[in-house]
């Protein structure tokens, strides 16, 4: 039997991140601290002011070019895991762009960069894409290694051709014409008052970036094929859709949106390239995604969460003896319970959804 | 490059290769059973820390290992229960596992030790010592098979003797023994297997436990012999490149130490030349560290000899529709 819509979106994803939590909680107890002060730290740390707020959202930022990017990929049953290799091509992407003229106006830096990141991504999950469309090689290992070899390209980069002079590997500042609007000047000209955070422009961005993952999935015909040939790959073929084409889209989408990640990242906050920009980003991508069941609202939510839980874990660090490896736990426990033991939870509900139907007296036809 | 240089090198090689080759041998068990196992990086991670705490604590090397084992085991259980039991997705719980094992290491190291992540330096019974083989003081004279016994052969500890003991038993179980056809057969074809009566469930589990196992001696291996106690993030991805050798061995035991061999001989010789030049072209170190990566997407890619992995691997075994 189905579940009814509201148990497979929101019952079981939330009773998958209650355990998640509840094991977290005994983690904490373990290690001498008392949960529920622990879990009132990150709460009030995460949303508790508008600097909390600043961070929370800048996190989720990142979180959800990564999530939307393993997202596109899971529907068409694409197990990208390739998020951190392709956000720091990405990051190269933008970091080019921007050091490459003079920007006068961010206006005209920020969609630039956004191609280049873009682009760069994109370019990068290419590979691995072509190799599973027309080699079969597994998408999963390739995404691997390709992160892998990024990470040492980037390295490369920055102790040879994009280093700075001074000891630090890493490039230039970029130019005061690619700095993005902060939230606090947006919020000041307002009259809002808006603590210093590194929150900006790309948050919207990342709003329209759902919005048109969500028009590409389910309203245009792009979409529609993804979609059915995530379902089932012979009927997609019987349909006329070559499974080459579908992959090849889907990766160079995916990838795409993980190199965007570098214009909040690197663009809105460091302002220069760095040897590890991402610190993992990709990775709470694919929680994001299996927490939010691929769909860009849940997506975002599930963003927004996972940005909480990063800055609550940084005030958690803070004003406790928890590490901040704490987050790393609970963002294990995450992806454990709703993507791996999901059908641990989801037994037991359909059966009691399955006893609940039978009492209900329904309209039988006459015999 | 001089004949005690290469000699050296070698024997780097060997010790770098000791922890790539366990842990290889580990997902041969696991994905030749039908079970994807991108958790081999979490499995060694936890066995590192938990070999060296206990070692540090009880000042006993072998306490420590099979604490290591145990905490590896453990994550192999947990892997097998989402994969195996509840047919879960078995490379979205290895995801899960290597981010659990990253945390739970550092967040219990600074509990119990409170030296920032790691745990104290290790020595004497704390660590596994170098074995020297008899006659190795008296041979080394010899010229060429002198150093070659003495410094290569002999003055390893224990554990790279058990690596690579590994692969001829690893070969004997898989090819020559019931257990070995039939975890074979559970990976390519678990239908055929179950009608004839035998458990996939057991089979796979049985594997899952011997890839954890194996992962634990590789990961006490790196804290308490390569090294000398637990830092963050040891592991460094060597589960990741056994993943990949593991690929290049085309799933095969014998392959997997010629696989790994080459791993540790790039890293050992990335680690002992900063700069290198070939046919006066220089090389970057970042490029000898990519290389393995690069040449398993190669191999992948089927230009050079196609690797094919167990048709059942990666999907879980629904016993009746």
């Amino acid at each position: 039997m189905n579940l009814p819509k509201w148990a497979d979106v929101v019952l079981i994803p939330l009773i998958n991140l209650l355990l998640a939590l509840f094991v977290s909680g005994l983690v904490v107890l373990l290690i001498g601290e008392d949960p529920v002060n622990a879990m009132k730290i990150m709460v009030n740390g995460a949303v508790g002011s508008t600097y909390g707020w600043g961070y929370t959202l800048f996190y989720a930022t990142n979180f959800i070019f990564t999530g939307l990017a393993v997202a596109v990929a899971f529907h068409a049953r694409l197990f990208n895991i390739g998020g951190e290799g392709q956000a720091q091509l990405g990051s190269l992407g933008v970091a080019l762009v921007c050091l490459a003229l003079p920007w006068p106006h961010w206006t005209l830096a920020l969609p630039a960069a956004m191609v280049g990141g873009a682009l760069f991504g994109a370019a990068w999950a290419a590979i691995p894409a072509y190799l599973q469309a027309r080699r079969g090689s597994h998408i999963v290992i390739t995404t691997i290694m390709f992160n892998f070899i990024a990470s040492a390209l980037l390295v490369y980069l920055l102790v040879g051709a994009l280093k700075a002079p001074g000891m630090a590997p890493e490039s230039a500042r970029f130019p005061e014409g690619t700095f993005l609007p902060n939230a606090r000047d947006v919020f000041a000209m307002v009259g809002i008052p808006f603590a210093r955070s590194p929150l900006n422009i790309s948050f919207l961005v990342g709003l329209i970036g759902c919005f048109l993952v969500w028009l590409l999935l389910w309203r245009s015909r792009l979409g529609y094929e993804i979609r059915a040939y995530g379902h089932s790959e012979p009927a997609a073929k019987y349909a006329g859709i070559a499974p080459f084409r579908i992959i090849m889209i889907t990766m160079l989408i995916s990838g795409g949106l993980s190199g965007l990640m570098a214009i909040n990242a690197v663009m809105g906050e460091q302002q220069r390239l760095l040897q590890d920009n991402v610190l993992g980003a990709g990775f709470v991508g694919i929680a994001v995604a299996l927490m939010g069941r691929s769909h860009p609202v849940g997506v975002l939510l599930a963003a927004i969460l996972f940005g909480a839980l990063y800055q609550g874990g940084a005030e958690l660090e803070f004003e406790t003896s928890v590490p901040r490896e704490m987050v790393l736990v609970i963002q294990a426990l995450v992806i454990l319970f709703t993507g791996a033991l999901d059908n641990m939870v989801r037994g037991p509900v359909t059966t009691a959804f399955l006893r609940y139907g039978r009492r209900r007296p329904r309209a039988e036809p006459a015999e | 490059m001089d004949f005690l240089t290469l000699i050296q090198i070698l024997d780097s090689t060997v010790r770098l290769a000791t922890p790539l080759l366990l842990a290889c041998l580990a997902g041969l068990f696991s994905e030749r059973a039908g079970v994807f196992d991108i958790g081999l990086e979490a499995k060694m991670l936890a066995a590192a820390f938990f070999s060296a705490a206990v070692a540090a604590i009880t000042g006993d090397v072998w306490l420590g290992l099979l604490a290591g084992i145990v905490s590896s085991l453990i994550f192999a259980l947990i892997h097998g229960i989402a994969s195996i039991t509840f047919r879960g997705d078995q490379l979205i719980s290895g995801v899960a596992l290597n981010f659990l094992a990253s945390g739970m290491t550092v967040l219990i190291a600074r509990d119990w030790f409170n030296e920032g992540g790691r745990t104290p330096a290790l020595d004497g019974a704390a660590r596994f010592q170098n074995i020297t083989l008899p006659f190795a003081d008296s041979v080394a004279g010899v010229p060429v098979l002198g150093p070659i016994y003495s410094e290569l052969i002999s003055g390893h500890t224990i554990l790279v003797y058990v690596a690579l003991l590994m692969v001829p038993l690893t070969w004997y179980i898989l090819y020559r023994t019931r257990f070995g056809l039939r975890l074979r057969a559970v990976g390519e074809n678990p239908g055929a297997v179950d009608t004839a009566g035998i458990s996939v469930v057991r089979l796979r589990y049985a594997a899952v436990l011997i890839a954890g196992v194996l992962c634990g001696l590789a990961g006490a291996y790196l804290a308490t012999g390569l090294a000398a106690g637990f830092t963050q993030n040891m592991t460094a991805g060597r589960g990741y490149i056994a993943l990949a050798a593991l690929i290049f061995a085309k799933w095969r035991p014998w392959y997997a130490l010629g696989a790994t061999m080459l791993f540790g001989l790039l890293d050992a010789i990335g680690n002992r030349y900063q700069s290198l030049e070939l046919l006066g072209v220089p090389i970057p170190t970042q490029f000898m560290q990519a290389l393995p990566y690069i040449l398993t997407v190669v191999i992948l890619a089927g230009f050079v000899g196609k690797a094919v992995p167990p048709r059942a691997g990666g999907e879980a075994y629904v016993k009746e529709r």
